[in-house]
């Protein structure tokens, strides 16, 4: 049984295509065979965060019009076996594509692969559509900001109106020590105010950006960032894993203090 | 307001809290002006069997509003100022 999960947001720049090229990751670390669809035409940004911006014969859009087969546009990842990118046409514009076409092209992928994760464009317009009209369910990413959880719950109206259920949230870059200082909202705040149930975690780290220059993600490398991103894909798989500590730096006295429940 | 809380100085992320709530009760509370139209007929149309209406100074709308109970909470809620010019008596 195959499963089609959308990564869409809303707002951009809140790490919609990092989180699928770490899903992607992940699950294909966890023996799935996974493609990932990159469904933003004209905005092309999956290949790069992947490091497979060299390896691009054809794309999304040739596949669509028959110009290859699925097979041959896509393009198999360098260091996951089992990862595979279906990139998105650079120099067409997002009504190249229509919901029936990329609904057909993903049934036809259902065929190879357990998990097709498609990476969704900023917005609610065309381009939105197209990304949705395919999924099964969707992980909606947010930051722990007011403009961005705005927009989550925008999003999460339009696909509960298409039909899309079991959708999941991941809080995006939460800055710990911020939130110490109470100067960013918890995961919790988020969850409170939208209502849709949390799959994960991901805290800022400054590794996320030297892992987009290199082109390398880092879903399952034993970081903090990575083990979250892996905490996530065994979520989506169904397995109940507990959520990590993200304040590891600690005092000795706070780690006493939560010992009798203070925290 | 409990004591306690007036005290406690307002951290920043428990203001963009409040302001979030705010707005996304207004932004899940706006609807359509076809489906505010609809809603607009309809009690029209069922008070019109009891009261006659002055249609000129009819004013329907959405709004915020405290919840009973709690001066802190507001929740969506459907105002409404009908005039009536009289009363039908139909028995």
């Amino acid at each position: 049984m195959s499963e089609v999960i959308v990564v869409t947001s809303g707002k951009g720049g809140v790490g919609k295509t990092t989180t699928t090229a770490n899903i992607g990751t992940g699950l294909a670390k966890l023996n799935k065979k996974v493609v990932l669809v990159d469904t933003d035409i004209g905005l092309r940004n999956l290949d790069v965060v992947l490091g497979l911006e060299n390896r691009i014969v054809y794309n999304l859009v040739d596949v669509i019009e028959g110009n290859c087969k699925p097979e041959q546009a896509m393009i198999k990842d360098k260091k996951s076996d089992g990862l595979y990118l279906l990139p998105a046409a650079q120099t067409r514009d997002k009504s190249a594509v229509t919901p029936e076409e990329m609904k057909a092209l993903v049934n036809e992928l259902r065929k190879d692969f357990d998990y097709i994760i498609l990476d969704c464009p900023a917005g609610i317009e065309q381009g939105f559509m197209n990304a949705i009209a395919a999924a099964d369910r969707a992980l909606v990413v947010t930051t722990p900001e007011v403009s961005a959880v705005r927009d989550a719950d925008r999003i999460i109206g339009l696909l509960e109106a298409h039909g899309i259920k079991n959708n999941r949230l991941i809080v995006n870059r939460l800055n710990v020590e911020m939130v110490k200082h109470g100067n960013m909202m918890t995961a919790e705040d988020v969850v409170e105010v939208l209502s849709i149930d949390l799959i994960g975690v991901v805290p800022y780290d400054e590794k996320i950006v030297v892992a987009t220059n290199t082109g390398s993600p880092l879903a399952g490398d034993g970081s903090i960032v990575g083990t979250s991103y892996m905490n996530i894909c065994s979520r989506i798989l169904g397995e109940e894993v507990p959520y990590l500590d993200l304040d590891s730096k600690k005092g000795i006295l706070s780690k006493i203090g939560s010992l009798f429940g203070k925290q | 307001m409990r004591l306690v809380d007036f005290f406690k100085k307002k951290t920043s992320s428990d203001i963009a809290k409040d302001r979030l709530k705010l707005v996304l009760v207004s932004d899940r509370a706006s609807c359509s002006p076809e489906v505010m139209e609809k809603i607009k007929n309809d009690i029209i149309n069922v008070l019109q069997k009891y009261v006659e209406i002055d249609q000129s100074g009819l004013d329907i709308k959405i709004t915020q509003m405290e919840a009973e109970g709690d001066a802190n909470e507001t929740g969506p809620a459907l105002y409404a100022n009908i005039p009536i010019r009289s009363m039908r008596h139909t028995d």
